[in-house]
C-alpha cells in the first residue's frame, strides 16, 4: 500500500514505470507476432519461439565480438535465424504441419530443448550481454531515466513490425501467406504452393525472433536456458490479442508490459508473473462467456 | 526387431559397468572418491570449476606422495560422472557410484538443489560425503550424519555487507537505525537463504527493510523494483540470483542510473561483472567464499596465491572460489583418511567430523550439523576493473570506497 502512495507522492514515477513497461513490451510484441503468424497460418503453436530468441541473441553476441556494431548485428541475427527456421521446417516441421495441435506442441517443445542444449554446447552456460554503447536520458530531475538502447529497440521493433505488415499486404508471397491462413485447401486449389508458404512463414517467424533476440541481448542478459520465458510471454500475448492482426498484438504486448510493471511496482516483483497468468485466466473466461452468449461456442 | 535392438543396446550399456565395477573399489593402492558434477546443462560453467578443483587437488595430493593410511601409502583417484544439472540424474548417478562402482567416499555436486538430491542417498548407504558447493541453510537442519560442507552457508553471503554498512554508517556519523535496506532476491533456495541472512543482519543493526522483492523467471528484469529504489533512496541495494541475477542487476542498475551508497550482490565472479561490464560495475560489492590474496596456507598447495598460480598454469584462468572450495573438500578427505588410519566408512566419518585444519582455502572445522564454522565470508569490491578484498577488515587488501560513486 505504501508503494501505491509513493506513486501519488511522486507522479514522475508513473511515467517511469509506464515507459519501462512499454519499451520492453515492444520487444515481446515481435516474438508474439511471429508466434501468431505461425499459429494462424500453419496451426502450429511454436514452443521453440523462446529458443529462437535466445539463439538470435547469441548470434548477435558473436557477430559483435567480431567487431560488428551491435545494431548491425540485428540483421545478421535475423538472416541467420531465417536459415535456421527454414532448415528446421524442412527437417521437422513439415512432417507435423497437418497433424494434431498436440503433436506440434510436443515436437516444438522437444526442438526447444535441443536448441537450448546446442546453444549451451557451443557458447557455454555463461551469462552473455552486449553493450550497445548508448547512454541514458534523464527527465524530470533525474526521476525518470530512459536507457537509449531501450528506445532504439522500441523504434526498431515498430519498424520491423511495420515492414512485416507491408510485406504481408503488398508482396506476392505475403498475399499467398494470408490466403493460406484463410483457407489452405482453397489456396492449394488456386495454385499456391502451400508447402513453400509454410516454409517461408516458419523461416520469417524465426527471423523475427532472431531480431528480437539481438535486441534483448542488448537490453537484458542471455543464458542458454531462458528461452521458455519468452515462449510463455509470446503465448500469453497472442492469447490476449487473438490471431487476427498485428495492431492487437502490439497493443496487447505494450499493455501487458505496462500493467505488469505497475503490479511489480505496487506489490513487488514476485507478483508480476502471478498477475500475468491470472490475467490470462480472466481473459480466457471472459472470452468463453462471450462466445457462449453469442452461441458461438461448441460444447 | 525392436526387442532385439533394445536387448543389444542394454547389453552394450552394461559393459562399462561390468568393467569398472571391480576396478573402482577402494583396494590395491588407490582410494577412489566418487562425484557427479554438472558438465552439461545450466550449471555447466560452475560444474567445470568444481571438476577442475577436485582434479587439481587429487593430482596435488598424489604428486606430494599420496596419503599414508595405516602404514601404507595410497594414491587418490576420482571417478566423475556428468549429472546434466538434473536433480533426478545426480541422485541416480550417486547411487550408481555407491552400488555398482563400489565407491565408499563421495564428493558433492555443484549447487544446493543437486546436493539436496544426493544426501538422502549417501545417508541411506551411510557413505561420508564432503561437499563444497551447496551453501543452502536447509541442508544443515535435517540431522544428517554423513554430510559435511567446507564452505560458509548462504545466509552469511550478504549479511556481511549489511554489517559493513552499519560500520561505515557509524564512521560517517549516520545511525544504523536510520538506514534503509532494499533488496531483490531470486526466488530460488539459495537466494532466499541469502535474504534470510540479510533480514537477520538488518534486524540486528536496527535497520529498516524498505524493499524486499523476490524475482521470478531466472532474474531477467528488475525494472519495477528499481523504480521503487529510485523513489525510496535506500542506503544499500542487495541482489542475488546466481550469475544471471548478478549480470541483470549490474546492467539495469546502471541503465536506470540508480544512485545508492552501497550496492552488493552474490555471484559477481561467475558473471564476471568486472570483466564484462567494465565501468558500470565499479564500486559493486561482491560476496565471495575465498580470494587468492588471502593469507591462508597449507602443506599441499602453499598459500592461497600459490593455489591460484598453479590453477592458472593448469587450466588457463584465475581460480574461482568454486574451484578453491572444491579442492579444499578433497584435502579434507585426504586429511581424514590419514587420521582415521583405515577406510572403514564409520571411522572416516568420525575423522571428518573431528577435522580442525588450516588450508589455503581457510580454516576448516565442522559443527554438529556438518557445516564449516571456522571460515568467514569475504567481500570484494570492484575497483578500477579489478576485484579487491575490502572486508573483513583483517584480510582486506584495499580500502572500501564508500559511498559508491555511480559510474
Amino acid at each position: 500500500m505504501t508503494n501505491l502512495l509513493l506513486l501519488f507522492d511522486a507522479p514522475s514515477l508513473i511515467v517511469q514505470v509506464l515507459l519501462d513497461g512499454i519499451l520492453v513490451g515492444s520487444i515481446f510484441a515481435l516474438a508474439a507476432y511471429g508466434m501468431a503468424l505461425v499459429w494462424g497460418v500453419m496451426n502450429i503453436i511454436n514452443i521453440t519461439q523462446g529458443e529462437f530468441v535466445v539463439l538470435g541473441g547469441y548470434v548477435a553476441f558473436t557477430a559483435a565480438s567480431w567487431g560488428l556494431n551491435p545494431f548491425l548485428c540485428i540483421p545478421v541475427a535475423a538472416a541467420a535465424l531465417l536459415v535456421v527456421g527454414w532448415a528446421i521446417y524442412r527437417g521437422v516441421i513439415y512432417r507435423i504441419v497437418d497433424k494434431d495441435l498436440f503433436i506440434s506442441v510436443l515436437a516444438t517443445y522437444g526442438l526447444g530443448i535441443l536448441i537450448a542444449q546446442l546453444i549451451n554446447l557451443v557458447w557455454g552456460a555463461d551469462v552473455r550481454s552486449l553493450d550497445s554503447g548508448l547512454g541514458t536520458w534523464f527527465f524530470l530531475d533525474g526521476m525518470v531515466t530512459v536507457a537509449q538502447t531501450r528506445v532504439a529497440a522500441f523504434v526498431l521493433a515498430l519498424v520491423i513490425g511495420g515492414a512485416l505488415l507491408l510485406f504481408l499486404r503488398l508482396t506476392r508471397l505475403g498475399r499467398a501467406i494470408r490466403a493460406t491462413a484463410q483457407n489452405a485447401r482453397a489456396a492449394r486449389a488456386l495454385g499456391i504452393d502451400t508447402d513453400r508458404v509454410y516454409a517461408a512463414t516458419y523461416a520469417i517467424n524465426a527471423a523475427i525472433c532472431g531480431a528480437a533476440g539481438a535486441l534483448i541481448v542488448m537490453i537484458f542478459v542471455l543464458q542458454p536456458f531462458v528461452g521458455l520465458i519468452y515462449t510463455v510471454r509470446s503465448f500469453m500475448i497472442v492469447i490476449v490479442a487473438g490471431l487476427g492482426n498485428l495492431g492487437a498484438v502490439i497493443g496487447a504486448a505494450l499493455g501487458v508490459g505496462a500493467a505488469e510493471n505497475f503490479v511489480g511496482f505496487i506489490f513487488g516483483t514476485q507478483f508480476q508473473a502471478a498477475f500475468v497468468f491470472s490475467f490470462l485466466v480472466v481473459v480466457l473466461v471472459v472470452r468463453n462467456l462471450r462466445l457462449q452468449r453469442r452461441r458461438m461456442y461448441l460444447k | 526387431m525392436f526387442r532385439l535392438l533394445a536387448a543389444t543396446l542394454l547389453a552394450l550399456a552394461a559393459i562399462p559397468f561390468a568393467a569398472t565395477g571391480a576396478a573402482a573399489q577402494a583396494q590395491g593402492d588407490t582410494i577412489v572418491v566418487g562425484a557427479a558434477v554438472s558438465l552439461t546443462g545450466k550449471f555447466s560453467t560452475d560444474g567445470q570449476h568444481t571438476k577442475n578443483g577436485y582434479e587439481l587437488a587429487v593430482k596435488r595430493v598424489n604428486d606430494a606422495g599420496g596419503i599414508k593410511v595405516g602404514g601404507k601409502t595410497y594414491k587418490l583417484e576420482i571417478k566423475l560422472y556428468d549429472d546434466e544439472s538434473s536433480n533426478e540424474r545426480v541422485a541416480s548417478l550417486v547411487e550408481r557410484l555407491i552400488v555398482q562402482d563400489n565407491v565408499k567416499f563421495i564428493l558433492g555436486p555443484y549447487s544446493s538443489p543437486l546436493t539436496a538430491a544426493i544426501i538422502p542417498v549417501t545417508e541411506k548407504f551411510k557413505i561420508p560425503m564432503i561437499q563444497a558447493n551447496a551453501a543452502s541453510r536447509s541442508l544443515f537442519t535435517k540431522g544428517y550424519r554423513y554430510a559435511f560442507a567446507v564452505l560458509s552457508t548462504s545466509d552469511q553471503y550478504l549479511s556481511s555487507a549489511v554489517d559493513l554498512l552499519a560500520e561505515k554508517g557509524k564512521e560517517t556519523g549516520k545511525q544504523p537505525s536510520s538506514m534503509k535496506v532494499a533488496m531483490a532476491m531470486g526466488d530460488d533456495a539459495f537466494s532466499l537463504d541469502v535474504r534470510a541472512g540479510i533480514l537477520e543482519a538488518a534486524k540486528k543493526n536496527g535497520m529498516q527493510v524498505v524493499i524486499d522483492d523476490k524475482v521470478p523467471d531466472n532474474f531477467t528484469d528488475i525494472s519495477a523494483t528499481l523504480a521503487r529504489v529510485k523513489a525510496v533512496k535506500p542506503d544499500i541495494f542487495l541482489a542475488s540470483g546466481h550469475a544471471t541475477g548478478a549480470a541483470t542487476a549490474t546492467k539495469q542498475v546502471a541503465d536506470a542510473k540508480i544512485d545508492v551508497p552501497m550496492f552488493a550482490m552474490t555471484h559477481c565472479d561467475s558473471a564476471q561483472i568486472a570483466e564484462k561490464f567494465k565501468g558500470i560495475s565499479e564500486g559493486i560489492l561482491c560476496a565471495s567464499q575465498w580470494a587468492p590474496t588471502l593469507s591462508y596456507k597449507d602443506k599441499w598447495f602453499g598459500s592461497a596465491g600459490d593455489y591460484n598460480s598453479l590453477f592458472k598454469k593448469t587450466y588457463g584462468y584465475e581460480a574461482p572460489y568454486q574451484a578453491a572450495e572444491s579442492s579444499a573438500a578433497v584435502l579434507v578427505f585426504a586429511d581424514a583418511f590419514a587420521r582415521a588410519g583405515s577406510f572403514d566408512t564409520e571411522k572416516v566419518r568420525d575423522a571428518i567430523a573431528a577435522t580442525d585444519m588450516e588450508t589455503f582455502y581457510g580454516h576448516i572445522k565442522f559443527d554438529d550439523t556438518g557445516k564449516n564454522i571456522a571460515k568467514p565470508m569475504m567481500l570484494y569490491q570492484v575497483q578500477n576493473g579489478d576485484y579487491v578484498v575490502v572486508a573483513p577488515t583483517k584480510f582486506a587488501t584495499a580500502k572500501l570506497i564508500y559511498p559508491r560513486k555511480t559510474p
